[in-house]
């Protein structure tokens, strides 16, 4: 049962994604990852629509105030077992927002992260591998 | 004895289990096809399985202060309704004498079944988006319901005037199909849009145009109730071809069946692939003046023996 659970994770992992105020280039790298050129959807990825339908939440954005009560009912509203893969060095650390006012800290504070991916933006190349390392490892 | 063969029948061969099995593998010549057409590699075979499977060990949420009963009984009607008419459809086609009067009445109401599991399923989820894809769902039956009757009517003509629809393949097994007529290649086309309109592929995926209302009326679906949602959709992507080719080129009791399925599944890829999405006041516009139209020129050259 549970080797079941995890082969059809690992194989169709559908992806959401969270933009939780970022500054866009993060949207526009992952956006690049279902173009023919990457094609991620020789691995199952999928990216959906809402939250119910996920397996795999791809968080983007320093998280501030405002953001922090979405994402957490956005986590909450996902089906488990999900992931959550940070994706920019805003979302790992605060990156250069460490001191702003607004700004209440790294994700994985508030929800349990499992693929940090650092770059501002990161390449599309090496989100594949953060997520493909981060799904040998289930 | 009798009832457990006929347990078999529903539940195992042509029922659930080889139509689900069947029309999952088609999905994936669907999504492969398609990125072949994006010029992409793909998913593997095994894709829609893997999904599915998934799907099934996931948890299940029922949305706060929503009808369970409806919310779960919506994605079970698409299933059943399309077990039984795979039952009905092979059973037919495989012995056209066994058919019981007013079978084909039958057959149009199981294909209502689908839309109103999505309706009642959307209405019942307390969600204002699948409030939205469950009215546009409403608002599309109507649209492409109109060509579709008028289609069957002009078979039925076609037929001599019989709903049996042992007695349709067997007047096409005696005098030849009926596509190859003015009346039955514009019957054809008619059917073959509303097949993708009932199976709500590109140009009239408007209930639940992932762009605009994030899936509509399956929005708030997890886990178990998404994979029969989606295991209808896959069945319905076997069955409704195959009910083109019984009611117009002759029923599929014989290997020529194999290339004639093709045919019809590549051509749904491509419309889907070569379309953007309609609105909905378009697309009712379109099946109302457009194929209703359409569809009243092929009963007239039916009646006239065209």
């Amino acid at each position: 049962m549970g080797n079941a659970k995890l082969w059809g994770l690992k194989k169709s992992p559908w992806v959401f994604h969270v933009a939780a105020a970022s500054c866009n280039n993060c949207d526009i790298e992952i956006l690049d990852l279902i173009t023919p050129r990457w094609d991620v959807e020789r691995f199952g990825i999928v990216l959906v629509g809402s939250p119910r339908h996920a397996d795999a939440l791809l968080v983007t954005g320093v998280l501030n105030r405002k953001s922090l009560p979405r994402v957490l009912r956005v986590y909450e509203q996902t089906p488990k077992p999900c992931l959550v893969i940070a994706i920019g060095t805003c979302t790992c650390d605060t990156h250069m927002f460490e001191r702003s006012y607004n700004v209440v800290g790294p994700y994985d504070k508030y929800i349990p992260v499992d693929v940090y991916i650092p770059g501002c933006p990161p390449k599309p190349e090496s989100m594949i591998l953060g997520i493909v390392k981060a799904l040998k490892r289930l | 004895m009798n009832i457990v063969k006929i347990l078999f029948q529903y539940v195992v061969f042509p029922g659930f289990i080889f139509t689900g099995v069947v029309g999952l593998f088609l999905t994936w010549i669907d999504r492969k096809v398609t990125a072949r057409i994006h010029w992409r590699v793909g998913p593997p075979w095994f894709q829609p399985y893997a999904d599915f499977l998934k799907l099934l060990l996931k948890e299940t949420m029922i949305p706060q202060g929503s009808s369970k009963v409806l919310f779960l009984l919506g994605p079970l009607l698409g299933v059943i309704a399309m077990s039984i008419f795979a039952v009905m459809l092979f059973s037919m086609n495989f012995n056209p004498t066994g058919a019981f009067i007013g079978d084909l009445i039958v057959i149009i109401y199981l294909l209502a079944l689908p839309p109103i599991g999505i309706i009642l399923g959307g209405s019942a989820s307390k969600n204002v988006l699948a409030a939205v894809g469950a009215s546009r769902e409403m608002t599309q039956y109507f649209a492409y319901e109109l060509p579709f009757l008028i289609a069957i009517a002009t078979i039925i003509l076609k037929a001599g005037g019989s709903i049996k629809f042992g007695q349709i393949i067997l007047a096409q097994q005696a005098n030849g199909p009926f596509l190859y007529s003015i009346s039955g290649v514009i019957t054809a086309v008619v059917i073959l849009l509303t097949i993708q309109a009932k199976l709500s592929y590109v140009p009239f995926d408007i209930p639940e145009a992932e762009q605009e209302i994030m899936a509509g009326p399956y929005i708030e679906y997890s886990g178990v109730a998404l994979a029969l949602y989606k295991l209808g959709r896959a069945m319905m992507l076997f069955l409704l071809p195959l009910f083109l080719i019984s009611l117009l080129w002759g029923g599929f009791a014989d290997w020529w069946a194999i290339p004639k399925f093709l045919l019809i599944i590549v051509l749904i890829v491509l419309i889907k692939n070569t379309n953007p999405r309609l609105r909905i006041d378009q697309a009712l516009k379109f099946f109302w003046l457009g194929l209703g139209i359409l569809s009243i020129i092929g009963l007239v050259f039916a009646y006239h023996g065209l």
